[in-house]
């Protein structure tokens, strides 16, 4: 039983950062009908500059905020230079150039850092609190859960309760529209891009210190994991994108603890499978069975 | 009487069989003028062209005296121009208060922004009503309600009108054109309307031009196009 | 204008053109004596890159079938390669030492488990499309490397396994040059692969496929049966990606997880984009761009001064950066994007 306990807190804090990943996709994917699969890269190009500015000053929050800052830039300017390029005849195009993209990002970042796995330090301390003598959070669990909740909190407001968040989901509904109620859609996309990478840039930054380490490759499964997260809840809502990844969170927990971390990967990859036969739009779509 | 806007020689559309073929008109200020004609005339191709969304191979529109080569959609609300397109345009997705909002966004004055918003909503009282609900659950003269609230939300001087009246029961679209004629005698809005509905269209309008397979055929006051029996018979069909 | 008779044709002059499997077979011969020609003139290094061209030529020409004729973006190839390369591994440690046979069962054995693991993938993605179909095939490649880590004793994880592959057969001498047998048997498979995929595409599964691709709706009222297109043209390029995964096996003697990353996968979707989708011809380009690219960048970081530590980050990565800005390019400067770089389609003649 306490095992079990333990397994659920852990789970739902990896999940809170699951759930701010596939925010990030949803965010994109609702605004522009592609799926960023270029999210993970840039995730960690930006964390490696975090941690190298953390490293030159000595301060972990500075090279935080200059990660978050990086994923803000990094999305605008993917946005601008690339993929407001993208024909929209097909819906493989922007996969393709994403994935362009991840050959690019990890090439630099391999040549400019090389391969090895680096450190990445986490701000507060991985041990696990004990109330009742049963093993619960940790510091950097609650830091995890705390700063997702707030960026969930902050994002919803932005959307429903401001003049921008207006703008921007009717440019994304419905564009043409829109661009004749004055709205600067194309300034819209550039902004939803830019959200979207720095949430995704935050994830990073609080996913990385749980794992090997710093690496062109390390957030490759959190991707796909965040991926099989939006596509369970539904890659339309972003409520299902939190729920999503919430449930990724507690299957890998219980898998990993219960049958071993190896088996953990193709967990996901049977939930996936499972979500795409079953319910490919997802469990909270509006729509039925869509037709992916 | 000014003209507000003047299309000139304006081709849409490449290749041998172009959408939109030399056309030229002229929309006085404070006037309602009606474009009629068969489906594929062309009319919708004109209305888009005039706010921008399509871009001419030839010719101009220039509003005001200004050229409008080269403004973007987003600047042309800017400019006083109001475009309400085929299908109405309602964000399904937003509630109508928020579609009403999104009209006025761009307006730097918000106090008169607020002012707008709540002339609207007492012109369309059933808007009023359901403030907070999403647009597709409204009915269809609801959505033209809210389609037309929007546009007027920025106070538009010409406002583009596609095909109001479709779908719609007669009285509801009686009421629509009846509001037109109110807006332009109390306001002095100019009004460019696309219909089907030719005898609707000519009960308000001040000027008809007809359009059939791209062109004009036909340029002449409202009330000769309802009277003239010849004229009716050649191009309205009745 | 008046209809035209046919020109009249002196019948004794007319010289039936050959059936096509015969065209086929001409090719494949006039290849192959190229092939066996080349080899004798090439230096073992280039044989040896040549017959890594030939292995990649396997895979790229099943996966542009399946992406450009079909229409399925698949991102799983690396991952079934690899099911193709570890199944020759444990097969030749099974038998090892009993012949030149064993490597025949070997790689058929590879192709086999392949096709099986193409055709749970296929199943599982024949209803699936653009971006789900990707993120599924995504995940395979991902978390396959996964189940080799799993199975710690059969696999040895991240070390990986040496393939034993016996020397070449002594009928052809004893000092036959060991890469002229390596390119011989990746050619082998290679054109083995080519004329068997030209052939199916020309007939009715051909037709299948690209219907399915342009028209879905259409092709089923046309009573083609699109699930099973779908999950045959997945395994038919299953089947060819562990001919090339087994192939690569040999050629390497040895496989590991990382010699299968997700960045090959990538490059394989490259390579057939730049070589032209769909294109059997386009796919010899992009295999032959897969081994080029990086010996390219290879003989660059060779010949300019830096520590050998930064010569090994500049080797592994650079290609990586230059694929991937290759097929940004390639597919914004394509009008109409991934529909345009299909070749297009060529005037049957009467």
């Amino acid at each position: 039983m306490d095992r079990f306990v333990f397994l659920t807190f852990d789970g739902l804090s990896r999940g809170a950062v699951y759930a701010a990943f596939a925010l990030a996709l949803v965010l994109i994917w609702r605004a522009t009908r592609i799926v960023n699969f270029a999210q993970g890269a840039m995730a960690v190009a930006t964390a490696y500059v975090g941690y190298s500015v953390s490293a030159a000053t000595g301060s972990y929050w500075l090279g935080f905020a200059v990660a978050v800052l990086g994923g803000l830039l990094l999305g605008a300017v993917t946005e601008r230079v690339v993929m407001r390029f993208v024909d929209h005849s097909s819906p493989l195009n922007g996969v393709v150039v994403a994935l362009g993209l991840v050959l690019v990002i990890q090439g630099v970042l391999g040549m400019i850092y090389g391969n090895e796995f680096r450190p990445a330090e986490a701000p507060f301390s991985r041990d696990a609190f004990t109330v009742g003598g049963i093993a619960l959070l940790s510091r950097f669990d609650l830091f995890v859960f705390g700063t997702v909740c707030v960026v969930v909190v902050l994002l919803a407001v932005l959307f429903t309760r401001t003049p921008v968040g207006l703008r921007m989901r009717a440019s994304a509904f419905a564009p043409d529209v829109s661009r004749l109620l004055g709205v600067n859609v194309g300034g819209m996309l550039t902004l939803g891009w830019a959200l979207a990478a720095a949430v995704g840039s935050l994830a990073g930054m609080l996913v990385l210190p749980t794992e090997l380490g710093l690496h062109p490759n390390a957030m490759d499964i959190v991707f796909v994991s965040s991926f099989t997260a939006a596509v369970v809840g539904g890659l339309d809502s972003a409520i299902g994108a939190v729920a999503g990844g919430l449930i990724v969170g507690l299957l890998l927990s219980y898998v990993s603890g219960y049958l071993g971390a190896t088996v953990a990967p193709i967990a996901v990859l049977l939930l996936l499978v499972v979500i795409l036969l079953g319910r490919p739009g997802g469990l909270f779509s509006r729509s039925a069975a869509r037709a992916v | 009487m000014t003209a507000l806007l003047a299309a000139e020689q304006l081709t849409v559309g490449y290749g041998a069989a172009p959408v939109l073929h030399d056309v030229d008109l002229t929309v006085a200020a404070g006037s309602i003028t009606a474009v009629l004609g068969a489906n594929g005339a062309g009319k919708t191709t004109l209305l888009r062209t005039l706010s921008g969304l399509l871009r001419p191979a030839a010719g101009r529109v220039v509003l005001d005296g200004q050229d409008l080569r080269g403004v973007k959609v987003e600047q042309m609300v800017r400019r006083g121009v109001a475009h309400v397109p085929e299908g109405r345009g309602v964000v399904t997705e937003l509630t109508v208060d928020e579609n009403l909002r999104l009209g006025g966004l761009w307006r730097r004055d918000r106090a008169d922004a607020r002012r707008a918003l709540d002339e609207v909503y007492g012109l369309f009282e059933p808007l009023a009503r359901r403030r907070r609900f999403p647009g597709h659950q409204l009915s269809g003269g609801e959505r033209q309600m809210l389609a037309l609230g929007r546009a007027l939300i920025g106070r538009p001087r010409l406002l583009l009108l596609d095909e109001p009246s479709l779908g719609l029961a007669p009285r509801v679209t009686a009421q629509i054109m009846g509001l037109l004629r109110t807006l332009r005698d109390d306001t002095g809005l100019t009004v460019l309307l696309v219909e089907q509905n030719v005898r609707s269209a000519l009960s308000v309008a001040d000027t008809g031009i007809v359009m059939a397979l791209g062109r004009v055929v036909a340029n002449a006051d409202a009330a000769t196009l309802r009277d003239d029996e010849e004229m009716r018979h050649a191009y309205l069909g009745f | 204008m008046s209809v035209t008779l046919a020109p009249k044709v002196d019948a004794g002059l007319r010289v039936p053109r050959p059936a096509r499997r015969h065209r086929y077979l001409l090719w494949t011969i006039a290849a192959a004596a190229l092939i066996v020609a080349l080899t004798y003139l090439l230096p073992p290094f280039r044989n040896y890159q040549l017959a890594t061209v030939g292995a990649y030529l396997c895979v790229t020409a099943g996966l542009t079938v399946l992406t450009g004729l079909n229409g399925q973006l698949s991102l799983g190839h690396g991952a079934l390669m690899a099911t193709g390369a570890y199944t020759v591994a444990l097969v030749q440690e099974a038998l090892a030492g009993r012949g030149q046979w064993t490597l025949l069962i070997a790689v058929l054995a590879g192709i086999a488990v392949a096709t099986v693991a193409g055709g749970i993938v296929g199943l599982a993605a024949a209803r699936l499309r653009g971006p789900y179909l990707a993120g599924l095939t995504l995940a395979v490649a991902v978390l396959v490397p996964a189940i080799a880590s799993t199975f710690d004793q059969t696999f040895n994880s991240d070390q990986g396994l040496s393939v034993y592959v016996d020397p070449p057969p002594l009928a052809l001498g004893a000092t036959f040059p060991y890469e002229r047998w390596q390119a011989w048997l990746a050619w082998a498979g290679a054109l083995l692969t080519m004329v068997l995929l030209a052939t199916l595409i020309r007939g009715r599964f051909g037709r299948s496929l690209r219907a399915v691709r342009d028209d879905e709706a259409a092709a089923r009222i046309a009573g083609v049966n699109v699930a099973r297109t779908q999950v045959l043209a997945f395994v038919v390029s299953a089947a060819c990606a562990g001919l090339g995964g087994a192939l690569f096996a040999v050629l390497a003697q040895s496989v590991s997880p990382g010699a299968f990353p997700l960045s090959l996968s990538l490059f394989l979707l490259m390579a057939i984009v730049i070589g032209g989708l769909g294109s059997l011809a386009g796919a010899v380009w992009g295999a032959v761009l897969l081994v080029a690219l990086p010996a390219l960048t290879h003989s660059v970081t060779d010949s300019i001064d830096v520590s050998p530590a930064v010569a090994q980050r500049l080797e592994g990565n650079l290609p990586l950066a230059l694929f991937g800005v290759t097929l940004i390019v390639v597919m914004l400067a394509a009008p109409g994007g991934i529909a345009s770089l299909r070749p297009s389609r060529r005037r049957r003649k009467p």
